[in-house]
């Protein structure tokens, strides 16, 4: 297990050796105690905590479980959890002296991981309970507020290498979940009724051969009675309710016809069972619900850890530092007001519309624009919510609250108001079905009562309610639900997690898809290459020396990409904010930066991100992003099927580029703001369009919003992604054709089982016109109708997913 | 046979046990964590071990 213990010295000294923490090359051997050596001194403290209190058995569960601690974090970062108001927010219980807290906790991911924080309890008497739910990622504390309190836990947490993600968002929508235990209830209480009816049932079934005496058959079918008075008024609630809300919104939707046989199949039981005439259709109805139930249950599968429903809260800190009478005092986001005076550290993020009003704002819009690049502000100027501080800490004074941010106000937009499942479901096909499912089906009862008035009038009732019973839809309900839960099944599998499952049906009527650049067609790394005049050695060393002064994340690119030089004296250096560099060494001058600072015309087609004029000669220095991998061979193949659009927020540098992946037909747009990117899905919808937006980030949240399935991409689908419909792993980009091809033949196989279900209804309605339905045929032809109906669904879907490639099993 | 109207309670009471059992465990959250309970059963109770020895 002790992968490093168990290697030889001289070995453990050669500079490829995994950090014994966290698994990753350590570059130096210089951090090591007890043998082991680290790749940071962060992770080197996780082990000394550890060991000091006797928790090592954490490295002996899996080896290098922890995960690498290079990053750090600053020491007040929490400061705000002292703050009381705050503080109650999270809690779940807390009568003062005990509390529970609850904290979600992306980096969990194997059996050390949860050993080690259910262990909490040795690192600090305070805690006394600590217990882990490992697919929702969720930890729940027991403490004692006079020992230890939140914010100590937490930063604790944090040390050891499990920073908890705080959101107060995240934390009212924790409190929604427990509706889903309610279906359980019902299932289990309809499984109960439903086996308990069968058996019996069973003496009914053979009556006529066995002879039971009278006397049981009549207590048998008060007993079933019973039984299904559990089922009809608490197992199909969801039904009956379902069905009166789309008649208020007068709508016919699938539940109504389904409620219509309930109620028949309930009413012409009492009635056989109270005149002694039949046994009645319990079984089969218990049945039905049940089987229901399942679909439904199965159709709706959480995925715990995964949040569809995000905005720009989850992204923005809980609380920033305020100063007030010179003193920096953490303060809620929601508290904030105009005029106040913030500060900003490294990393966090500009919670509301400012002027910089100190230190130097290097800002990260990539979140609100999409351009990788960031930008330098210099006092004075304006920052906008959203973009992110990579440098010094800043002193801010808003001029906006926080709602009213030009980033935030785009979640103003009327897009947002509006409930895209419920939306989804209105429109579905199975409404669609039901709907003249159900007028056909009225209008066959209508003849039929009209037909028995003339020729006998005392057949109306059994035939008419016969025929409704028999014709019950439910066979439809069954596919569309088993056909969806699994299709959700399979697709999560290969990586792409649906909210619910009215996405697929969306998914299956796209015809138009529009993809983001940064992030999403690009991953964040970068190809380097020079072009024009060739450096020399002399050359590349001043330029390194040149680059390397500067924070301009181009300079730092540069430095890096010539590799390390010598330390030179330059004879002058001047860096002109936003423009470039001006420096001289030994009477050479060297301009670095812009087409513009260097002097240079840049060709059509050729354009640098920098430019470096050495003396006369003129070197382009090329910043291109890296494209994920099967990009390149994922287009052309989805051009196939699809119109596809591309919306970058970048410049168009790499227009040409992207024009050889995507083709002549396909819109490229370049420059968008994340209102253009909804804007520009409105036009498409206009246009009868159904699209499929793909993005990634914040500045793509109104698109994916707008447009009538937004799938985010995402390479740890833990993380944060703005609200959507689906999230996909960016690991399996590749398969994503393959996934939209399996989505598509949903629909297809809803119908074939449709088709088949009408037929067992027309063999259903031939035998009981013709008035030969006895209890044991119905008893046979339910179990066995649904039966098949569910073998297709389930099994036609995993067909075609095996055709198109996917994996079956997670 | 009317010990069928004994055998009938007796059946009907201890599905129903069941059934409360279900309830039982449903409503105390053991459903919610399918996964954790799976990992848990293999820690050694020793925690003081530590990687010296």
């Amino acid at each position: 297990m002790f992968t490093a213990k168990e290697k030889p010295l001289e070995q453990i000294q050669k500079p490829n050796t995994p950090c014994f923490h966290c698994g990753v090359e350590c570059v130096t051997t210089a951090i090591s105690k007890d043998d082991k050596t680290f790749c940071c001194e962060g992770c080197k403290l996780v082990y000394e905590i550890l060991n000091e209190n006797g928790l090592c058995d954490y490295y002996a569960l899996q080896s290098h479980p922890g995960l690498s601690q290079i990053k750090g974090i600053r020491a007040d970062k929490y400061a705000y959890l002292d703050d009381k108001a705050i503080a109650n927010k999270l809690y779940t219980f807390t009568n003062g002296k005990h509390s529970i807290v609850k904290l979600y906790i992306p980096g969990i991911h194997c059996s050390s991981c949860m050993w080690l924080l259910e262990h909490m309890t040795k690192l600090n008497d305070g805690i006394t309970e600590s217990r882990l739910n490992f697919g929702a990622k969720e930890l729940t504390i027991h403490f004692l507020e006079s020992k230890i309190s939140l914010r100590k836990i937490v930063e604790l947490l944090a040390t050891i290498g499990y920073e908890p993600y705080i959101s107060l968002d995240a934390n009212e929508e924790q409190k929604k979940s427990p509706a889903s235990k309610k279906k359980i209830y019902k299932l289990g209480v309809a499984g109960f009724c439903f086996g308990n009816i069968m058996l019996m049932s069973f003496p009914e079934y053979l009556s006529s051969d066995l002879g039971i005496e009278h006397q049981y058959a009549q207590l048998f079918r008060y007993l079933n009675l019973a039984l299904a008075l559990p089922v009809f008024f608490y197992s199909a609630s969801e039904f009956f309710s379902s069905a009166w809300a789309g008649l208020k919104q007068r709508m016919l939707n699938i539940d109504a016809p389904i409620v219509l046989a309930l109620i028949i199949t309930f009413g012409r039981s009492i009635y056989e069972i109270a005149t002694n005439t039949g046994s009645g259709y319990l079984d089969s109805m218990t049945g039905i619900v049940f089987f229901m139930l399942i679909g439904r249950i199965v159709q709706e599968r959480a995925y715990k850890s995964i949040s569809f429903h995000r905005d720009y809260k989850s992204y923005f800190p809980i609380a920033v530092n305020v100063i007030k009478d010179g003193v920096a005092k953490p303060c809620a986001l929601q508290e904030l007001k105009e005029k106040d005076i913030v500060e900003l550290h490294n990393g966090e993020i500009i919670p509301a519309d400012a002027i910089v009003l100190d230190g130097v704002a290097n800002i990260d819009y990539s979140f609100v624009t999409g351009e990788s690049e960031p930008v330098n502000i210099i006092k004075g100027n304006i920052v906008y919510a959203g973009g992110k501080q990579t440098g010094e800490k800043l002193k801010l004074q808003l001029i906006k609250p926080v709602a009213g941010s030009y980033l935030t106000s785009l979640w103003n937009h009327y897009s947002f108001s509006k409930d895209k499942a419920e939306q989804n479901n209105k429109h579905s096909v199975i409404h669609k079905l039901s709907r003249y499912f159900t007028i056909i089906l009225l209008s066959l009862a209508t003849l039929t009562a009209m037909y028995w008035y003339v020729v006998n009038p005392a057949n109306i009732l059994p035939s008419v309610s016969a025929m409704l019973i028999v014709a019950c839809p439910c066979a439809l309900l069954l596919a569309a639900s088993y056909t969806n839960g699994n299709i959700l099944r399979l697709l999560s599998n290969n990586g792409l997690f649906l909210r619910d499952a009215t996405v697929i049906e969306q998914l299956g009527n796209i015809d138009h898809i529009v993809f983001d650049k940064t992030g999403t067609l690009t991953a964040g790394s970068n190809q380097y290459s020079f072009s024009g005049h060739a450096l020399n050695e002399q050359e590349k060393a001043v330029l390194y020396n040149i680059a390397v002064q500067s924070t301009h994340p181009y300079s730092k690119s540069l430095a890096s990409h010539l590799g390390a030089y010598p330390k030179i004296e330059l004879t002058s250096w001047n860096e002109i904010p936003g423009k470039g560099i001006t420096a001289s060494y030994n009477g050479d001058s060297i301009r670095i930066g812009s087409a513009f600072h260097t002097g240079v015309v840049p060709s059509e087609k050729d354009t640098a991100a920098v430019y470096i004029r050495y003396n006369d000669s003129v070197t382009a220095f090329h910043i291109t992003p890296e494209f994920r991998d099967n990009i390149p061979n994922l287009i052309p193949k989805l051009a196939h099927n699809y119109q596809l659009s591309m919306l970058s927020g970048d410049n168009d540098r790499q227009r040409g580029v992207l024009t050889d992946i995507f083709g002549s037909r396909a819109t490229l747009l370049f420059e968008q703001k994340p209102m253009d990117k909804l804007r520009y899905i409105e036009l498409l919808q206009q246009s009868g369009k159904k699209v499929l937006m793909v993005g990634d980030g914040l500045n793509d949240a109104g698109a994916l919003q707008q447009s009538n399935v937004g799938i985010t991409l995402s390479d740890d689908i833990n993380n944060f992604s703005p609200s959507c419909d689906a999230i996909l792993d960016a690991s399996k980009i590749s398969k994503f054709s393959s996934l939209l091809r399996l989505a598509n033949a949903a629909k297809h196989i809803i119908n074939t089982a449709f088709v088949i279900s009408i037929l067992y209804n027309v063999v259903g309605l031939t035998i009981s016109m013709q008035g030969l339905m006895s209890p044991m045929i119905a008893a046979i032809l339910m179990p066995i109708s649904t039966l098949s109906i569910v073998m297709i669904s389930t099994g036609i879907s995993s067909i075609v997913a095996k055709r198109h490639g996917l994996s079956l099993i997670g | 046979m009317s010990a069928l109207y004994i055998m009938i309670a007796a059946s009907l009471l201890v599905a129903g046990f069941f059934l409360l059992a279900f309830v039982w465990s449903v409503n105390s959250d053991q459903f919610d964590d399918k996964e954790g309970a799976a990992m848990r059963m293999l820690y050694d109770n020793n925690i003081d071990k530590t990687i010296q020895e």
